[in-house]
């Protein structure tokens, strides 16, 4: 017997919601050969600005908890991910044009990227901090933590889920929330992705995806002062110069676009924290 | 003469051997600028100094040019042994001209000597001691092996400390393997002139170190010369913004150190005779022209009444008056526009209804003065409460819980420092952690030290001056961390 198929309705992913955009609009996603996929939600600027609140109102819990506990969130990310592997595959492959071997290639990468990620939420503090030994009877210690809401701009030109991974796992890690935008062209793995991430864990708002046009949305990010980062890692095709110098109004910490898909690196998380350095009194009386 | 009365103790400035006028320091040696001079006075008594140099941009870009002709041909190719030891032969003739260096620091800034002599200067000699060892070490500073350096640094500093300030900047990026180019502040220059001929004596490579005098046009020339690789700004966050908006796009790397509001948090199990001193050296050391000064003191209200007697007490004691007097606590305040500021912003505390009270003392009748003041009734929408005054003037606020401290503390776009007075050590390291601030001092305040990085959160800036994470800001790194 044939089974007709259910197609999935993609939506946004906004504090652990599956929302449709304020403004009612949708796009089109296509296959590379121009069929229609899916209508996604074209994220508008209220949108941007409820995530950026959902963010916001993530940001105490998710800072707070353990190095630990948020490796062990991230490492359920994978596990969950490992167990969409054929979807995601499925997705990439629709919407990228890949191979099969080519997506599931992404897919492990992408998984593998949350594992070693994962690793790292209980051990950044220690490689990119370190005790002092200041001149006098202080005690004086300096350690990393996390910024603040961070928005992103993902990855545009390949590699959907993993453009995605990529700029969304070292922020998260060190107990950022995030407000990404997700590739404009093939945006469902992310939406999938936001399935994975409500079932593995993640605090509502800690990441949420936005679909739609980074040129319309990311100005408004980079000029929201209640936005603390910003990395323009996919925004090499917009007026990446106009969001930096919009940012700089309230002294963001911004990363500039990179060319293809960022490696994994410790730089990515640390490049999203603070160093704190905390002295108190050595004294016997 | 009352207890409290001292004779004069002044420092002799005998000692120093000024010039009548400087010119600007390119490529090792003074050369005359081509903007039109001005005079450096000092504050305590409104007298000239010198005349000072004024780099057009035609003299930036003569200073930029040396710096990278420094670069490419001396200073890149040096070993980090001989860098290093360039930067310890600074630390020792630092040491050595100490005395002079804080007797013109003081004259020129209107800073009290007993913190030029105590504080600045030995900082100065640590700082570059401090940086000269890491030198030939940087494949340990965790950025992965054999960090680059990153070419010219172009180095804009403010006048509240400035010899630290130029050490602050100088000395990890010579230790990296930059060249330099620095505009100490327009009413701070002496003290950046001196140390240009100790540079002299260290015989450091023509062009690796430029100093050139200027106000804030020289310093916009500096930070927007197309051939430097990277900015340091230490100043008010509304010049940090220009800054961090003229350099977007540029591929400069840019760390900036902004302003701050602090907030010095006094809990009612505090220790109260250090806490109180703690608070005086917090808002009132250097005249509060401090960027990390904990201006805001919020106490715990069943204190209150206590802690502000008891403050009012201790500042009746303070002496104000001649800087280069070793008994003077309070010295000038640097300018007539940073006092016009301060009086301004103290006038509108009083018309938004705090009340103020000022210690008594007899205010000199030459130069810039403003005696220690408390606001107390602040509310947190006050502007005294909000905006970085920068001077002896505190604004006093109550919390009843550690949650609402924290919460107050936090409530501002700055986010550079902050103070925690409990004898309680598992308060102070939970408030710690709830604080949003890039430094946080623990029953002590304004401390500082070459192996402890400085730097804020938010608004106050980006990056980190001191310790290995100050050497960050002026290396590249080569794959710190990547994934092999």
């Amino acid at each position: 017997m044939s089974h007709l198929a259910v197609p999935k309705t993609y939506k946004l992913y906004v504090g652990g919601a599956f929302a449709r955009s304020e403004s009612g609009r949708t796009y089109e996603v296509l296959s590379r050969k121009g069929a229609f996929l899916a209508n996604a939600a074209l994220a508008s600027r209220k949108d941007a600005r409820d995530a950026v609140v959902a963010a916001r109102a993530a940001l105490a819990g998710w800072s707070a908890a353990s190095g630990y506990n948020r490796g062990q969130v991230l490492y359920r990310i994978a596990e969950l991910l490992e167990g969409r592997r054929n979807q995601f595959i499925d997705e990439v492959v629709s919407t990228e044009g890949a191979t099969k071997a080519a997506a599931g290639k992404q897919v492990d990468t992408a998984i593998d990227a949350w594992v070693w990620y994962a690793g790292w939420a209980d051990k950044y503090v220690q490689v990119a901090g370190n005790g002092n030994p200041v001149a006098g009877p202080y005690f004086n210690i300096s350690t990393p933590e996390s910024t603040g809401v961070v928005a992103i701009v993902a990855p545009q030109a390949s590699a959907s889920l993993l453009g995605l991974v990529s700029v969304l796992a070292p922020v998260i890690v060190s107990g950022n929330t995030a407000v990404v935008i997700a590739n404009q062209s093939a945006p469902l793995t992310a939406i999938s992705l936001g399935e994975v991430l409500a079932t593995s864990d993640v605090p509502a708002g800690v990441a949420n995806i936005l679909t739609g046009s980074p040129a319309e949305i990311a100005p408004w990010l980079a000029a929201h002062a209640d936005v603390n980062g910003l990395d323009l890692a996919g925004a090499g095709g917009l007026d990446w110069v106009a969001l930096m110098v919009s940012a700089a109004e309230t002294l963001k910490r911004v990363l500039a676009p990179e060319e293809g898909i960022p490696a994994p690196s410790l730089e990515r998380i640390v490049a999203f924290t603070e160093t704190k350095t905390v002295w108190h009194t050595k004294s016997l009386r | 003469m009352g207890f409290l009365e001292y004779a004069p103790s002044p420092e002799s400035t005998a000692i120093l051997h000024l010039k009548k006028s400087y010119g600007l320091f390119i490529d090792g040696e003074f050369r005359k600028g081509h903007g039109k001079a001005f005079v450096t006075i000092s504050p305590s008594t409104e007298e000239r100094i010198a005349d000072i140099a004024n780099a057009s941009e035609a003299d930036v870009d003569a200073a930029v040019k040396a710096a990278r002709r420094a670069y490419e041909r001396t200073w890149s190719k040096l070993s980090g042994a001989d860098r290093g030891k360039y930067l310890f032969r600074i630390a020792r003739l630092v040491q050595e001209r100490a005395r002079e260096l804080a007797v013109a620091e003081s004259l020129d800034n209107g800073k009290p000597i007993k913190e030029s002599r105590d504080v600045d200067v030995p900082l100065v000699a640590a700082w570059f001691f401090y940086y000269a060892g890491w030198a030939d070490k940087l494949d340990y500073a965790g950025l992965g092996p054999a960090p680059a350096s990153l070419g010219v640094a172009a180095q804009v500093i403010p006048w509240n400390f400035p010899l630290l300030m130029l050490a602050w900047k100088i000395a990890p990026a010579l230790a990296a393997g930059n060249t330099v180019v620095i505009k100490p502040a327009e009413t701070t220059p002496l003290s950046a002139l001196i140390f240009a001929e100790i540079l002299q004596q260290a015989e450091l490579p023509p062009g690796v170190v430029n100093i050139i005098t200027g106000a804030g046009d020289t310093g916009s020339a500096l930070v927007n010369h197309p051939d430097v690789n990277k900015v340091a700004f230490t100043g008010s966050t509304e010049v940090g913004r220009l800054i961090a908006k003229s350099t977007a796009g540029s591929g400069k790397k840019l760390t900036l150190e902004l302003g701050g509001k602090a907030a010095n948090i006094v809990f009612d199990d505090a220790p109260i005779e250090e806490a109180i001193e703690g608070i005086v050296n917090g808002i009132f050391f250097n005249q509060g022209h401090v960027c990390c000064a904990g201006s805001r003191l919020l106490v715990q209200e069943n204190v209150h009444d206590e802690v502000v007697d008891r403050l009012k007490t201790r500042l009746s004691t303070l002496r104000l008056g001649d800087p280069l007097d070793k008994n003077t606590d309070i010295g000038a305040i640097n300018s007539r526009a940073q006092l016009d500021r301060i009086r301004e912003l103290s006038d509108i505390g009083e018309s938004e209804g705090a009340d103020r009270w000022t210690a008594e003392c007899v205010i000199p009748d030459k130069g810039f003065w403003f005696a220690p003041t408390i606001f107390t009734n602040v509310e947190a929408s006050h502007r005294i409460a909000r905006e970085e005054i920068f001077g002896p003037v505190l604004s006093v606020l109550t919390f009843r819980t550690p949650a609402e401290a924290v919460a107050k503390a936090n409530n501002t776009p700055y986010g550079l420092s902050a103070g925690i007075w409990t004898d309680k050590g598992s308060k102070i390291l939970a408030v710690a952690d709830q604080l949003r601030a890039g430094v946080v001092w623990a029953n002590t305040f304004n401390r500082f030290d070459p192996s402890s990085p400085f730097g804020g959160y938010k608004e106050s800036g980006y990056g980190r001056e001191g310790g290995r994470h100050g050497l960050a800001a002026y290396l590249q790194s080569s794959g710190w961390g990547a994934k092999r």
